[in-house]
């Protein structure tokens, strides 16, 4: 098999780093493969190996993460457009608003508080959360509520590691994500979209499942501001909007959280919110995305699959739920 | 009566208006220049969607700001550029429903169809659209004359009900992400258009 599973996004030394004139010519050599017919049966491994570091931001090594779900093969989105689509509303409610504006972001210091029913609760700092779980890769398709969706490498390790140094009690059922709100840096906590700070939360099963990934970079690199540096969570078979950025606290519960955008319209956004063709937005259809980058302005959007395609590693977690209700 | 005083004279000629068709086109051309360079961002299919949304409003607001003006700062004129302006209102919609129909919709006609059933939100912006077509279709001399003065501008009168259907399809599309500040402009911006016309009504009409 072609697909290089234990392998599929690693960071070359500087001496095999490849010339960039070299390197502006790899569309012309997917053309030529094109043409030649390989690309169909190249194509999932040329698009893991090929992930190239934006060589914007620090380098973050990792290993490749190998188990189910952990390698998604989809293209991956241009980092450009994962770095400048951003939905980040602390720092305003376009697109493009984050990437312009969040370069006022502070993330060293930076700590994240754990708090709640917990044995070890404190304060952990983001040193020492670096060091805490050996980096991983991963690739995750990533789908937005909104109708569009990447596919983007991240970096970091996943949230269980976590949990269990910190041990929660048995009464802890849910895991509370507090993300900065701070208005000296972030012009727009304060506007009248959201509550802040922002808050999300997962069942406790779910913060525990290996694909919850406590993030740290993309790309290779740490993260950039608009993305949730320093440290955020991502939950992929979710919305995107489940997975906080810029974490600060995080608290273990026996009440199921109260988040952001549930509070904000809780006919629109349950607590939930898995990724589910068959629960439309009550605006818009969810049986389709576009995916951000590929195939140009008059490409068919992709139809979105159950939990965004990992049914097989997450679909237990809901086994007999009314996923309609519990949408 | 026309006024003498040359600079509305000048917008009598013909230059005047092509200058004018040149703004009215000017965002269209943009968008066209933008989506073959690369310039729409990230997701150039929403961009364009609401920018021609956006952009149709905009041209609403205009529209049926020429007739105040006309009367509050005395520039007769000015009604000269009332017609082309309701064209470009309703050219920017049609591609706001284009963008619709093919990127949204893959240009499906029974996904359309069921939608439309589905959704307020899309319902009241077809609709705004369908109120926009006869107003589209007769703006032209010959339709005056085939109408008549008086049935012309009757039928005419529709456009009143394009502030209140597009404002509700604009609110809706905002609501769910609860930012409404734009809404609320465009709110504001129409209903003293609006209201304008109710009191100028009042302050014109004989009294008995």
């Amino acid at each position: 098999m072609l697909i290089r599973q234990d392998d599929g996004f690693h960071h070359p030394v500087a001496s095999e780093i490849t010339p960039a004139q070299v390197y502006a010519k790899r569309r012309d050599f997917l053309q030529q493969l094109a043409a030649a017919g390989l690309l169909a049966s190249a194509g999932g491994a040329w698009a893991q190996s090929a992930v190239p570091r934006p060589g914007k931001l620090a380098p973050l090594n990792s290993k490749s993460a190998t188990f189910a779900g952990a390698q998604a093969t989809d293209t991956v989105t241009p980092y450009k457009d994962a770095s400048t689509y951003n939905n980040f509303y602390e720092f305003g409610t376009d697109k493009s608003d984050p990437a312009e504006n969040a370069h006022t972001l502070k993330t060293r210091p930076w700590s994240v508080d754990i708090e709640g029913m917990v044995k070890k609760p404190g304060v952990l700092n983001l040193e020492d959360l670096l060091k805490l779980s050996p980096m991983e890769d991963r690739i995750y398709r990533l789908r937005c509520v909104e109708g569009w969706s990447m596919v983007i490498p991240w970096v970091g390790y996943s949230l269980s590691e976590l949990i269990k140094k910190v041990e929660p009690l048995g009464s802890a059922k849910f895991v509370e994500f507090v993300t900065l709100a701070d208005p000296k840096t972030m012009p727009y906590v304060g506007s009248r979209v959201l509550s802040w700070p922002y808050i999300e939360g997962l069942r406790m099963d779910e913060a525990m499942h290996p694909l919850t990934l406590l993030t740290f970079g993309m790309y290779g690199e740490v993260l950039p501001n608009q993305n949730g540096a320093p440290v955020r969570v991502t939950v992929p078979w979710k919305y995107g909007f489940k997975s906080g950025k810029s974490i600060v606290k995080i608290r273990f519960t026996d009440k199921q959280p109260l988040t952001a955008w549930n509070k904000a319209a809780a006919n629109e956004y349950g607590f939930y919110s898995n990724v589910n063709p068959k629960v439309d937005h009550p605006r818009w259809s969810q049986a389709t995305e576009r995916r951000i980058g590929e195939g140009g302005l008059f490409a068919k959007k992709l139809k979105t699959l159950m939990f965004n395609g990992y049914e097989p590693q997450v679909g237990q977690l809901y086994a007999g739920m009314d996923l309609a209700k519990n949408f | 009566m026309l006024s003498k005083v040359p600079w509305q004279q000048a917008l009598l000629s013909p230059r005047a208006h092509w200058a004018w068709y040149g703004v009215l086109a000017w965002p269209l051309v943009w968008m066209v220049w933008a989506l073959f360079n690369d310039a729409l961002g990230a997701n150039p299919a929403e961009a364009l969607s609401r920018s021609s949304g956006d952009w149709t409003l905009r041209w609403l607001c205009l529209v049926l700001a020429i007739t105040p003006l006309r009367h509050i700062a005395g520039v007769p004129a000015l009604l000269r550029f009332r017609r082309s302006t309701g064209v470009a209102c309703f050219i920017y919609a049609s591609v706001h429903m284009l963008c619709y129909a093919w990127f949204d919709q893959n240009g499906d006609l029974t996904e359309i169809a069921k939608d439309l059933v589905k959704r307020p939100f899309i319902w009241l912006g077809m609709l705004a659209f369908v109120v926009m077509l006869p107003l589209a279709v007769t703006s032209n001399n010959a339709s005056v004359r085939w109408l008549g003065g008086k049935r012309w501008q009757q039928l005419h009168r529709m456009v009143y009900l394009l502030p209140v259907l597009a404002v509700l399809h604009f609110y809706w599309m905002r609501a769910g992400k609860n930012n409404f500040d734009e809404v609320w402009v465009y709110t504001l911006v129409l209903s003293v258009l609006l209201v304008w016309r109710v009191w100028w009504k009042a302050k014109t009409s004989p009294r008995i």
